[in-house]
């Protein structure tokens, strides 16, 4: 856990004091990743900096884990706190494994535990140890080199990490392939993390929680969810952009839209029995056919119903598109987009089918939070105001 | 070609002076080293310092050789060591503080303020930096401006034949008393010869300390 309690920042400059962070007060729970988001200037890395004092606050208190920080000093403050830059900062004079284990061999590890250490860590970001760990930082690509800066960070396992726009640096593709290692990692290494970013869609994909700053101040704090939802002001609602409610597509899951009842027709049943089925049903267009195993193998539509006669299987089409229950709304929607279609059959792992989901069921589920909003038109925000 | 049959029949002197020549050389510019890098390393703390440091040793360097033996004469006369090969020595070493401080100043200052900020990140002291991160970053341009005192005080060095500090500059300073072209054209060759050639051997020293990350091409960013 971390707690920041009116941490302040004043830089003095020749022009006079600037306020770079202004009596920020925030907590982030432990094993949650929050994001800290806004643009250059608003002092999100500032805060960032601060907890590891990189910058040493003007006034107010860090907490982690409930202890005041302010009574340790600075290198066991750090020793136990990931540390991820952009650039990177690997000592080019090191090889991988002096790299990585830096801070063990701070902290006086041995030497086999340490080696032991770089190993497992090796496996962790996915990098074959016996090949690059006697190699050194100029011989890798930027995305590899970021992986061995998460690595170094995470070495001698300290329960929080501060990360500083840690993949801004790397094109788009490796990017997204790095954050999803890093959120799969993440999900049984549980740190608490301190993440900056200025790229809202990263925000939304990598934070539990995310902190929207605006000069020096904390504007809002709350889950990407309610914040796309619900943004507390015009700022924030810019920031996040016009397309916010798609944005939100991502955070929603197949499973929490779906539509669990529904009719099915089996190989062998008759045409008419699929006809009375859709009509009992009140589809629209079509059925479901399913095997034994209750896996979707084809559609019967109500148009071919209402003319044909005979078994089922021998008039199925094939299924447009299935979406599986754990895939995010965006995948529906796109799905939907690409076969011309409103709704789509959802399966599990197992290709089982469970319900399926409509355009309409997803518009609703979307809406309901704007309806919760609406009745609520002028959101405070006393502290951004001048 | 009179003065190549000189040296063949005096190889024994020219040999003789040649390591006499880079005795005192490599005795002044190893104390200048010593106390050069750790002036280098101290004044980035200080930037104010720094400038009237480095200003310090570039009028040193404009004060030429000969005049520099001059103001040490009646000074070291005092312990009795006015001429020979301790003025000599002494000359090279404050010859050899400015390229050694310099190039040390501008190598620790200009090491990645990035690497700087994960270094402190991570929780390392400021020594520590300094042995891990910072002096092998810098060793390099360290060793650059050794090389550069070297070869230029190997020069000097044989000016100082005339205070009777011994070595290569004996050639031409007799040479040019005795109007010996040959002992003059000898010393002047030898001269040039070995700074040529020590500097080629320094650089071969500089390659083996810079350390082994750095010597292959950085990966385009």
């Amino acid at each position: 856990m971390i707690r920041l309690e009116n941490l302040t920042k004043v830089f003095d400059t020749p022009k006079g004091a600037v306020v770079a962070a202004d009596h920020i007060n925030m907590e982030v729970p432990s094993g949650e990743i929050c994001i800290l988001l806004g643009p250059s200037g608003c002092g999100k890395t500032t805060t960032l900096k601060m907890i590891n004092r990189i910058i040493r606050p003007t006034s107010g208190k860090v907490f982690i884990d409930n202890q005041d920080t302010t009574s340790l000093d600075t290198q066991t403050l750090r020793r136990n706190i990931g540390y991820v830059i952009q650039q990177i900062g690997l000592f080019p004079n090191m090889t991988i494994e002096e790299n990585i284990t830096i801070v063990p061999r701070l902290l006086g590890w041995n030497a086999k535990k340490y080696k032991e250490r770089a190993r497992e860590l090796m496996h962790m970001i996915a990098l074959e140890p016996d090949a690059f760990l006697k190699r050194y930082p100029s011989e890798l690509s930027g995305g590899q080199q970021q992986r061995i800066g998460v690595a170094r960070a995470l070495a001698a396992d300290p329960p929080v990490m501060l990360m500083d726009e840690p993949f801004g640096a790397i094109d788009p593709i490796n990017r997204a392939v790095i954050q999803d290692e890093f959120i799969k990692m993440q999900k049984e290494l549980k740190k608490t993390i301190m993440f900056v970013s200025h790229d809202i869609d990263e925000a939304i994909k990598m934070g539990d929680r995310i902190a929207i700053f605006r000069d020096g101040h904390l504007v809002q704090y709350a889950t990407p969810d309610e914040l796309l939802a619900a943004p507390q002001d015009n700022f924030v609602e810019s920031f996040l952009g016009e397309d916010r409610a798609l944005k939100r597509l991502n955070l929603i899951k197949v499973q929490d839209v779906i539509n669990s009842e529904v009719e099915t027709v089996t190989q062998q049943d008759s045409m008419e029995t699929a006809l009375s089925r859709i009509d009992r049903s009140g589809y629209q267009h079509a059925i479901i056919m399913v095997n034994e195993q209750r896996q979707p193998t084809g559609i019967i539509p109500r148009s071919v119903a209402q003319v044909s006669k005979g078994r089922c299987h021998d008039h199925a089409q094939q299924v447009p598109a299935i979406v599986n229950i754990n895939d995010d709304l965006r995948k529906a929607v796109s799905l939907m987009l690409a076969n011309d279609i409103t709704w789509l059959p959802c399966v599990d792992d197992n290709n089982q089918l469970c319900g399926h989901i409509t355009q309409r069921a997803m518009t609703h589920h979307l809406g309901a939070r704007f309806r919760a909003q609406s009745g609520n038109t002028a959101p405070t925000a006393p502290l951004t105001e001048e | 070609m009179e003065w190549i049959q000189y040296a063949i029949s005096n190889i024994d002197v020219l040999i003789t002076r040649t390591l006499e020549h880079i005795a005192l050389v490599g005795l002044a510019v190893g104390i200048a080293t010593l106390t050069g890098v750790p002036i280098g390393i101290a004044i980035t703390k200080n930037e104010r310092l720094a400038k009237n440091v480095l200003y310090l040793a570039s009028i040193i360097v404009t004060i030429p050789s000969i005049a520099l033996f001059g103001i040490m004469i009646p000074v070291l006369s005092i312990i009795g060591h006015g001429i020979g090969y301790v003025p000599a020595v002494i000359a090279v070493l404050l010859y050899s503080q400015l390229p050694i401080i310099r190039n040390t100043y501008t190598a620790i200052n200009n090491v990645d303020p990035a690497l700087r900020e994960a270094a402190r990140g991570i929780g390392m002291s400021q020594n520590q930096r300094l042995q891990k991160v910072e002096i092998p970053l810098a060793i390099p341009i360290i060793m650059a401006g050794v090389r550069t005192a070297v070869v230029l005080n190997i020069g000097v060095m044989a000016i100082a034949a005339y205070i009777g500090a011994g070595g290569l500059g004996t050639f031409i300073s007799r040479g040019i008393s005795q109007s010996d072209p040959r002992q003059l054209v000898l010393g002047a060759i030898a001269v040039s010869l070995l700074a040529v050639i020590v500097d080629y051997a320094l650089l071969y020293l500089q390659k083996r300390l810079t350390p082994k990350g750095m010597t292959t091409l950085p990966a385009a960013d």
